[in-house]
């Protein structure tokens, strides 16, 4: 499994995605290597606590007795930073995810289920400086940030003088060529045959400790360590999740000549509508291409990869994300501190997310019910523009913005809102809905969203209908008995969505591709 | 010999439009007259034309040894005059052929007795003065919506002079006891209920299409046998089904109008059965035992209870909102808007909470039922929009009729639908009520 990381991040649900379905897969008997990018040393404070090896819990430390045996850091010498030290375990994931990471030093002994969980699981990090929905201007920005904190593995642009016929060096900017010069399957294909036939002569690559001078050089450079680790290691099916990993997918489906599955999250359309970056776009294409099956997120992006990708329906597996169940859930708690009934968007600000219709409906509503107020949390390029419009349709005294939310500020926002709106313009999926029903919050869901495709319990509305949508936002308002009802039955509905089911489903692309 | 009674209901509600918030005291168009107009005429076409067609023909072949009876809602009648008066007319030759008894019941296909008893009343003498009048017979067999009947309906029916209620054969109400003997209700004197048999109804209901069953395809000698089969005891078989079994429910690939046109024949012809209409059962035949039916039951789902209609805290708000506005709106219709009640009436109609009902929401079967709306709550939204104007109009026109008190305190008289304000905040509402009171008693003729 070709992952992303769980960090319990305000905007994107991907690592979110990851762990579940990795939990799942677990519990179906499925063995899972999970392969991870993270930054050697880069502790991304703004969104969680990263423990270090020292700091690892006893949860962590049981774990890794066990998995001392499967990865032998001593196998391999030239690359061992690359790949993951053994503390970097599966099971301090589920660490991190069982508990709030400040309650790591006091968390109980695993339970006989997680330690067979831990039996099924290996975790294998790539030193990478990739993050999920990145482009090729955050990217830049992250190369600064690292190169300022002065961390070691962030040693800023490509190391030049390693370069050479033949080096490492030369095989990350060949794929890199393809990959960033609107790729075809066959020239990436022939980039990557190359690549194997050095692997079968016995060459071994050797990376000069920097990462990639762009985005794509980083990807192609995660691309060949994932080929790398590939050769090593014995699996049965690929499965790559959006498409920074879908050419390491492809690298690996050669070196091992194992089946290639791609899942599809959200796609380029999704988070920039018409105004496509290119070369993402491409890539997308070409991971879609090469798969010989994809999972999409919903029917909404199965339809999406058919009409703009032109992927064949027979290929196109739709497998809906679900929710991860806290073992035990902190009862959220907040005291009112307004009398007014709170609207709440929570959610990147940008253009996917629509707060510019959530906007126009408040408009709508407060020249009906002056005592509402409405709530944006969260940061995103549209905000300035957001805030300067709230101002321009009056309604400054109905509009709050917090800013970005972390870890519990987040649920306490939920606990707050009497009514969470999910105005997305296009929503693959969108998991925050159901985090706010799972706090008992009334939600509306945007119909152009695949978790619209699996609720009941949820008022729905086109996006851009923001009549309907104040229409709705005023019926919750004035009618208590839709919000109990749908506070009620939502909560119950949530609770049926679990990743074990959708880890079946999962598994039975796996046993179509392994026929 | 066993009377076999077979009892059709036909029933149209008004749909609403969409009707959302912004539309209160903007306009008074509740009701989408062009998908009422376009359903009308396409279950007319579908299935009232060929099956009154198939029963008259059954009834003539028969000489008159083919005999049903139907109930025709009082919002389904007026439809049909406005959108599809030749479906009325042969409903109307089906009367007078005099083997063909049509039923009371309430006008509006409500769940008034659940409500006010008055409206009940005026409901269900509202009705019995229509069916007179369109079908030229005075109805003397009463049923309730839905089937749902209680001691307390039975008791009501007989008050109002019926002789007869129909009924729901359920277990759970019955017990060890047949549903195929003409009972008493507790509290009753003279009225007799006559219950469905409803194994045998959903044969044809329900069953009758499903490739699955073990006695697919059904054919009408097959279902003759098992009526033969039947106890010696057993007096009467209620066939009691909707009416838009025959081409909308089971369409007519499916053989349905066949096998209609093929039933009187073959039960005839093994002399164990006559067909009957309810007046005629219970002319010619005596409760064999009371029966005691303290809650109400119906004909609907497994449960044969209220769920469908009241069983959520969305049917139950608007089902009390709905009777809460009631007082108003008939002071409104003294005051010279008899069309507010007419509205309200139907609002009243069981259809409306139908909508709203959550029930399959477990099964994921959410498009088990047809609904106009995209989803229970959206109906809810629309119903509850819709009271709410049609309060205001109601408290304007009470308003502008008293003389004495000119438009003093606007808002104090414009009731609100319900109470308003989230978790902790009192506050709202208040405001744009006044506003929109007063914008009603504008648009108000």
């Amino acid at each position: 499994m070709l992952g992303w990381e769980f960090p319990p991040h305000i905007s994107g649900g991907l690592g979110t995605a990851c762990y579940g379905l990795t939990q799942g897969l677990a519990h179906c008997g499925v063995e899972v290597l999970f392969v991870v990018p993270r930054a050697h040393g880069d502790e991304d404070t703004r969104f969680v606590k990263v423990l270090g090896a020292n700091q690892v819990p006893v949860r962590g430390l049981q774990a890794e007795r066990q998995l001392a045996g499967s990865l032998d850091p001593g196998v391999l010498p030239e690359f061992q930073w690359a790949l993951g030290e053994p503390r970097r375990s599966a099971a301090r994931s589920l660490a991190l995810c069982a508990a709030p990471a400040e309650d790591l030093g006091t968390a109980p002994p695993l339970s006989p289920q997680d330690q067979r969980l831990v039996t099924l699981l290996r975790e294998i990090v790539i030193d990478s400086a990739l993050l999920p929905y990145q482009d090729e201007a955050c990217y830049s920005e992250r190369l600064r940030r690292l190169e300022a904190a002065g961390l070691p593995g962030a040693r800023g642009l490509l190391d030049r003088a390693g370069a050479g016929p033949g080096s490492t060096e030369e095989v990350v900017q060949n794929l890199a060529s393809v990959l960033r010069d609107a790729p075809r399957l066959e020239q990436v294909a022939r980039e990557v045959e190359r690549f194997a036939e050095s692997l079968d002569q016995g060459r071994t690559l050797h990376f000069s400790g920097s990462y990639g001078a762009d985005l794509l050089d980083e990807v192609a450079r995660f691309a060949l360590a994932v080929g790398e680790a590939a050769r090593r290691e014995s699996f049965d099916v690929i499965h790559a999740h959006d498409w920074m990993t879908y050419p390491a997918g492809m690298v690996a489906a050669r070196v091992s000549n194992k089946p290639l599955v791609v899942h599809m999250h959200a796609c380029e359309y999704d988070r920039s509508g018409e105004h496509v970056n290119p070369r993402i776009r491409d890539l997308e294409q070409l991971g879609l291409d090469a798969a010989e099956r994809v999972i999409c997120v919903s029917h909404y992006t199965a339809r999406m990869l058919r009409t703009r990708y032109h992927i064949d329906r027979s290929k196109l597996r739709v497998v809906h994300n679900a929710v991860t169940h806290k073992e035990q859930a902190a009862v959220v708690h907040a005291e009112k501190t307004i009398p007014e009934p709170i609207v709440l968007f929570l959610g990147r600000v940008t253009f996917q997310k629509g707060p510019d219709y959530f906007l126009e409906a408040a408009a709508r509503v407060v020249k009906l019910e002056p005592h509402v107020k409405f709530v944006i949390s969260g940061s995103g390029d549209m905000l300035p523009r957001m805030i300067e419009r709230a101002a321009r349709l009056g309604l400054a005294r109905h509009v709050h913005f917090t800013g970005f939310l972390r870890g519990s500020e987040v649920e306490r926002m939920y606990a707050l809102a009497d009514i969470y709106v999910m105005p997305s313009v296009s929503e693959p999926f969108g998991i925050s809905p159901l985090e706010a029903m799972a706090l008992d919050v009334p939600v509306i869901v945007s119909r152009q969203s695949g978790v619209s495709e699996v609720l009941t319990n949820a008022l729905k509305v086109d996006f851009w209908d923001v009549q309907e949508m104040a229409n709705k936002i005023l019926a919750l308002l004035r009618y208590p008995a839709l919000r109990e009802q749908l506070s009620s039955e939502g909560r119950q509905e949530v609770r049926r969505l679990r990743w074990d089911e959708r880890a079946r489903a999962v598994n039975l692309v796996y046993k179509e591709v392994l026929r | 010999m066993t009377s076999l009674v077979f009892y059709f209901q036909v029933h149209q509600p008004y749909r609403l439009r969409r009707y959302s918030f912004f539309d209160i005291g903007a306009h008074e168009n509740y009701f989408d007259d062009a998908e009422n107009a376009r359903i009308v005429r396409r279950v007319a076409e579908k299935c009232y034309l060929p099956m009154n067609a198939l029963l008259l023909e059954q009834v003539e072949r028969h000489q008159g040894r083919f005999r049903c009876a139907f109930s025709v809602s009082g919002t389904a009648i007026t439809q049909m005059e406005s959108y599809a008066p030749e479906a009325l007319e042969s409903f109307r030759r089906l009367a007078r052929t005099g083997c063909v008894e049509f039923l009371g019941e309430t006008s509006h296909h409500s769940l008034a007795f659940l409500g006010d008893g008055d409206e009940f009343d005026a409901q269900v003498q509202d009705q019995a003065a229509r069916v007179e009048r369109v079908f030229g017979l005075k109805p003397t067999t009463f049923r309730n919506t839905e089937l749902v009947v209680s001691n307390d309906v039975a008791r009501h029916a007989e008050r109002l002079g019926f002789s007869a209620i129909l009924g729901e054969g359920a277990d759970h109400l019955l017990g060890w006891r047949s549903p195929h003997r003409v009972y008493r209700p507790e509290g009753c004197e003279r009225l007799k209920i006559l219950l469905r048999s409803y194994k045998l109804s959903d044969d044809i209901a329900f069953r009758f299409s499903n490739r699955g069953w073990s006695e697919w395809p059904l054919t009408s000698e097959r279902f003759a046998e098992w009526v033969d089969g039947l106890p010696a005891e057993d007096s009467i078989v209620g066939l009691f089904m909707d009416y838009e079994t025959f081409g909308e429910h089971q369409w007519r690939e499916t053989g349905i109008f066949d096998f209609m046109a093929h039933l009187p024949g073959a039960l005839l012809r093994q002399g164990r059965v006559r067909f009957q209409t309810p007046r005629e059962v219970v002319q010619a035949q005596d409760a064999i035992a009371r029966l005691d039916i303290p809650y109400p039951v119906s004909w609907a789902d497994a449960e044969r209870d209220l769920t469908a209609w009241l069983g959520n805290q969305m049917q139950r708000a608007a089902h009390d909102a709905l009777y809460g506005i009631l007082p108003q709106v008939r002071q409104a219709a003294q005051a010279g808007r008899p069309e507010l009640l007419e509205r309200w009436r139907r609002l009243s109609t069981s259809d409306h909470v139908y909508y709203m009902c959550t029930k399959w929401f477990a099964d994921g079967d959410v498009h088990k039922y047809f609904s106009p709306y995209a989803s229970p709550h959206d109906a809810f939204i629309t119903f509850m929009n819709v009271l709410d104007d049609l309060a205001r109009r109601a408290a304007a026109a009470i308003q502008s009729s008293a003389p004495a008190a000119p438009c003093a305190e606007p808002s104090a008289s414009a009731p609100s639908v319900t109470p308003s304000g989230a978790k902790s905040a009192p506050a709202a509402a208040a405001g744009p009520a006044t506003s929109q009171a007063a914008a009603a008693r504008r648009s108000a003729p």
